[in-house]
């Protein structure tokens, strides 16, 4: 034990004018389980594909097994032992596990055809050593995405790899699938596996890891052995200020509701759900992915059907058929895929501040002002600093932080009552977290009524007057600011 | 206004430098190697031929801006200029009934389409490529396979007919739709709603685009382009053809993808494709005037579209470069 199989010494690298590394160190043992922390944006995705091959590093460099590597790219990763499982799985789902397995490496007779014999024999032994109980003649696209991850898994060890790279692969999985999951990970570390671990959900790394290796806006911050350091400390690395200061939130709740909901169900996505949104409220959404959270938002918003229940709207009952027909009563919606469903990343940043507004901006029944249109992408640009060279550069070209505001922009110009934010600030680096922090206290000062869904507990905790918690659909408690606390929502959350 | 407008020329170059090299090229050698190319007789032959592809490409650019194709275009020219002629000779028909009728029907194909693609999400290249075969059937079908034959002169005017002597009418007809359609897809919200279908159909939605009515809107209007076309092409043939249009949706398909509309969608430009247009049709012109014959011009006509998709694949390898820098 203890031998060091791979050591990052002073990695940087810029991409056009900025910096995504700034010297990062990293070191991992042979049978060690090293976590790699860090908020989204942080460097950690570009640090595990400068390993594997993807990009190079300007500076810096990398030695494996002592001695110095040089990883041009991902077929050199390979042969360094070097393996990575993605967040997003990249199997053939219409192959079989054992060919997926050998894919672009079958073994052949002496004839030349695909030897299937001894795929799939030599599948099975791999699957079988794990203590796998997968049946390798499965289709990939038959699997659960648990059984996915587990064969991708597979895969990787079939390279002979000696450095695992894990990128959040807990994040789809239900609890028993996480529990085999990280039983496979026990059986790797038996041989002599070193694994990079990389979650948000500090809890897992608890429980998992030797040591934990945070960085920050491309910086690193610090290495701390599990045992001895504690969430708060994490949490403060991460974030790399005081929380206090981080979050802004005056408390402006008034009496008149905005939104209420009651009973409302849909099918196998949630069930009777009943609450209030108030003007000048932040009303929190927690819960586990795949707890319906997003679901119930895009229904109240028009944009999914449900079965029954009622939705009021400043009192009158609505029903909405669509999304345009929610936007005209004053409900907007920050969606939860800022590139998915939030933008169109290839127009320009004006082009999707006025999308949903356009009707407020003609300069008769036919033509879009292009004066009206000028000044309403001036004022939000200004309003809420983003940061941009021209309005007219494509939207793509800039930061995470402020693409989500040109989303908050393109939703504050339908002047709405109610505003959805569906996780506001995934993928948004530290600075302009806080700034849309600012921005969301405004809004509710100014009388907006805003639900706020956010699987980040630090944020929901420090923003939201009070919090929902939805577990598999249902809606299992409403906390009051006074018993908001990240134990407290983590418990209603996975009904522990 | 005057800097406005001269903003607004300056971009359109810009966007289009490489398109416009290439046919100035092009311009360059065939004016070198036939004196006939730059007289002004043979330059408004030009405009004259490219008139009837500019009419479907720019319902193919909007199609394809919003990230789907039409391959029932050429099929609804030969349906619309076969049935209006024939509604006039053979059923005796009025004329402005007769073309009434005709653009009706051209316009409904597109409806079809748009409708079957939007409210059933089926890909418009296969419900296009069966209603393409469903209007070419009609034609034949109401025709026995033979051509009618027009005399009227108040009919064939409209597409023989010359403003001030000299300016063939297809060709005014042409620069008006450019205009419209410049408006269109630049200054309407209909416009905006195109580019934001095709860029990224889930936020349009979710961004209160009305997807489906834009959507069946757009190949309405293709097909309402198309009949235009086909009635302007048998006025100016005298008479109605069954077989015409074949292949007439490619060179539309290949002027578009020429002037840089995606096929993947979200881009492109009203400008692009006039100037891709203007390529095929010059190439065409060129070839003419060296007398190479039919077959040959097949060839090179061929190269120019894979040519075409080569650069739009080309420009498509540059997005993900981009998004890597940006990360």
């Amino acid at each position: 034990m203890a031998d060091k199989i791979l050591e990052m010494h002073h990695i940087s690298k810029t991409f056009g004018g900025t910096h995504a590394l700034k010297g990062i160190n990293f070191e991992l043992k042979a049978g060690e389980i090293h976590a790699l922390l860090g908020e989204n944006g942080a460097g950690k995705s570009t640090l595990i594909k400068i390993l594997g091959g993807i990009h190079k590093p300007d500076k810096g460099e990398i030695i494996i097994d002592g001695k110095i590597a040089d990883i041009d790219n991902v077929q050199s990763a390979q042969s360094y032992g070097i393996g990575i499982i993605h967040q997003e799985i990249v199997l053939v789902p219409y192959l079989s596990v054992a060919d997926n397995i050998f894919l672009g490496r079958e073994p052949v007779t002496k004839w030349g055809f695909k030897d299937k014999k001894q795929i799939y024999s030599r599948a099975q032994e791999m699957v079988v050593q794990l203590g796998l109980n997968i049946d390798v003649n499965t289709l990939v696209g038959e699997l659960t995405v648990a059984q996915q991850q587990l064969v991708e898994i597979v895969k990787a060890i079939s390279f002979n790899v000696k450095i695992l790279v894990m990128d959040e692969p807990t994040s789809s999985l239900s609890d028993e699938e996480v529990n085999h999951l990280f039983h496979t990970m026990e059986k790797l570390r038996e041989k002599n596996v070193g694994i990079i671990y990389i979650s948000h959900r500090l809890e897992e790394l608890f429980k998992m890891s030797d040591r934990i290796t945070v960085i920050r806006d491309g910086n690193y911050v610090g290495t701390k052995q599990t045992s001895e350091t504690n969430s708060e400390d994490l949490v403060a690395m991460m974030v790399g200020r005081e929380l206090e200061s981080f979050y802004t939130r005056t408390y402006s709740v008034q009496d008149q509701e905005v939104l209420k909901v009651e009973n409302l169900s849909c099918d196998n996505v949630f069930e009777d759900i009943s609450f209030t949104v108030h003007k000048g409220e932040i009303l929190g959404f927690s819960g586990l992915m795949g707890a319906g959270r997003s679901e119930l938002m895009q229904t109240i918003f028009g944009a999914s059907p449900y079965d029954r229940g009622r939705i009021y709207l400043n009192g009158e009952e609505v029903f909405f058929k669509n999304c345009s027909q929610a936007i005209e009563q004053g409900i907007a919606m920050v969606p939860e895929d800022r590139k998915g469903q939030g933008l169109v990343l290839e127009n320009s940043v004006g082009f999707n501040i006025t999308l949903s507004n356009l009707k407020r901006l003609m300069k008769n029944k036919l033509l879009v002002s292009e004066k009206k249109r000028k000044n309403q992408i001036n004022k939000y640009v200004s309003d809420l600093s983003i940061k941009t060279a021209s309005s007219e550069i494509e939207v793509s070209s800039l930061s995470g932080g402020n693409q989500q505001k040109v989303v908050i922009a393109k939703w504050l110009a339908t002047k709405p009552r109610l505003l959805i934010l569906d996780e506001p600030t995934r993928g948004v680096d530290v600075g302009a977290k806080s700034e849309i922090y600012s921005i969301i206290n405004q809004l509710a000062n100014d009388g907006m009524a805003i639900i706020m869904v956010s699987s980040d507990l630090p944020e929901i905790i420090n923003m939201c007057d009070s919090v929902c918690v939805m577990r598999n659909g249902k809606l299992v408690a409403q906390l009051s600011q006074s018993e908001l606390s990240q134990e407290n929502i983590m418990r209603y959350a996975t009904g522990g | 206004m005057n800097i406005r407008a001269n903003n607004a020329f300056t971009t359109m170059f810009r966007n289009n430098a490489g398109i416009i090299f290439v046919l100035l090229i092009l311009c360059i050698v065939l004016s070198i190697v036939s004196p006939v190319f730059l007289t002004a007789d043979n330059l408004i032959t030009v405009l004259r031929q490219v008139s009837n592809n500019v009419f479907l490409a720019l319902g193919m650019t909007l199609i394809m801006i919003l990230g789907g194709i039409d391959l029932s275009v050429g099929a609804t020219v030969a349906v619309s200029g076969t049935l209006t002629v024939g509604f006039i000779v053979n059923n005796g028909m009025p004329i402005p009934v007769a073309i009434m009728l005709g653009i009706v029907i051209g316009t409904l194909i597109g409806f079809f389409n748009g409708v079957i693609i939007a409210q059933f999400k089926l890909p418009a290249f296969i419900v296009t490529l069966a209603t393409m075969n469903v209007a070419q059937g009609i034609a034949y079908i109401y025709s026995g396979g033979r051509s009618a034959r027009i005399t009227n002169s108040a009919y064939t005017q409209i597409g023989t007919g010359k403003l001030f002597g000299f300016f063939p009418l297809p060709v005014l007809y042409m620069t008006i739709l450019i205009i419209i359609f410049i408006i269109l897809l630049n200054k309407t919200r209909f416009g905006t709603n195109i580019y934001a279908i095709g860029g990224n159909r889930e936020a349009a939605r979710l961004s209160g685009v009305p997807s489906k009515k834009v959507e069946i809107t757009v190949y309405t209007i293709a097909g309402l382009l198309a009949a235009l076309a086909g009635i302007v092409l048998s006025a100016r043939m005298y008479s109605g053809q069954p077989s015409v249009g074949q292949g007439y949706e490619m060179d539309a398909i290949a002027a578009c993808v020429l002037g840089g509309v995606s096929m993947a969608g979200g881009r492109g430009r009203i400008s692009g494709t006039i100037f891709g247009v203007m390529i095929i049709g010059v190439v065409s012109n060129g070839l003419n005037l060296l007398g190479v014959s039919s077959f040959w011009q097949l060839l090179v006509k061929g190269l120019i579209i894979l040519s075409a998709v080569l650069i739009d694949a080309q420009k498509g390898r540059k997005l993900p470069f981009l998004m890597k820098i940006s990360k």
